[in-house]
């Protein structure tokens, strides 16, 4: 175990910058929710880093925040990709700029 | 040495199956990246000493969510994959600006804090039995939580995605 905490924590700013930029600039829906989900694992990873290299790592609490957040992103996606399916189908598309119905 | 080739391998499988996810204009190779991405975060955790959260991590996100993503897709028959679609919605513009900005952030905070740059104590073991004994003593009200949530976001999926009864005055539409 020879590396520093501080490469996790920059491989986790990297993943989450490149979800957040994708989120914001691909058109299709299922893709703004695949970015949704690389920035909550990059979060994730900040918990098992900071878990693992802090002082207390017996007690278990960032191992038990990180299950209980993955359960939280199954159930999100779940949800997400259901709506994207009822949006297709009244929509007939998932281009997230052709949803403009609500544009004033 | 052998670590930092494993951690060095395990990063860049996750970071390029990120990018490649984002970049990608077929629909299918961008779930497959993406599912290349989780399967090197759950390598990082079982390099952390994580094996329970590394193994969860294969099961639901490569298992489950991988093959949930391509249903979507399968189910709503994109069209960027025709060449001369422009992948990128047309505030691109903005999003790549905001994601660099804020990575810039994020780097500069922890090359900033020499606190950081440091090793961890010792030799860490969390079997999986202390985990559940956890889960079973002081974490029990979360996990019903999850339970309940779990539920009813399954419920919620499927009445979501249920089709409609098509009644005479929709038939306009």
């Amino acid at each position: 175990m020879t590396t520093p905490l501080a490469n996790y924590l920059v491989v986790a700013a990297l993943l989450f910058s490149v979800g957040l930029a994708g989120a914001l600039a691909r058109r299709n829906a299922v893709l703004v929710l695949i970015g949704l989900e690389l920035m909550l694992n990059a979060a994730n990873l900040n918990f098992i880093a900071f878990w693992r290299f802090g002082p207390h790592a017996g007690e278990l609490a960032g191992l038990m925040f990180v299950i209980f957040s993955i359960a939280v992103a199954a159930g999100e996606v779940a949800v997400g990709l259901a709506l994207v399916i009822a949006v297709y189908r009244h929509r007939r598309t998932v281009q997230v700029d052709r949803l403009d119905s609500l544009k004033g | 040495m052998l670590n930092e080739i494993q951690f060095l391998l395990c990063a860049s499988l996750t970071l390029a199956g990120a990018v490649a996810a984002m970049m990608l204009r077929n629909l299918v190779h961008c779930a497959l990246c993406a599912a290349g991405a989780f399967a090197g975060l759950a390598a990082l955790y079982l390099q952390l000493d994580a094996e329970f959260v590394g193994l969860a991590q294969l099961l639901i996100y490569v298992g489950a969510i991988a093959i949930l993503i391509v249903f979507t897709i399968m189910l709503t028959r994109g069209e960027e994959i025709r060449p001369g679609v422009p992948i990128a919605s047309p505030s691109w513009w903005v999003g790549l600006p905001v994601g660099a900005l804020v990575l810039a952030c994020l780097i500069g905070a922890v090359m900033a804090s020499p606190s950081l740059v440091r090793l961890p104590a010792g030799a860490v073991h969390a079997p999986v039995r202390k985990i559940g004994e956890a889960l079973m003593n002081g974490y029990v009200l979360p996990l019903q939580t999850i339970g309940l949530l779990l539920t009813a976001a399954l419920l919620g999926a499927v009445v979501i995605s249920l089709r409609e009864p098509r009644n005479p005055e929709s038939k306009t539409r």
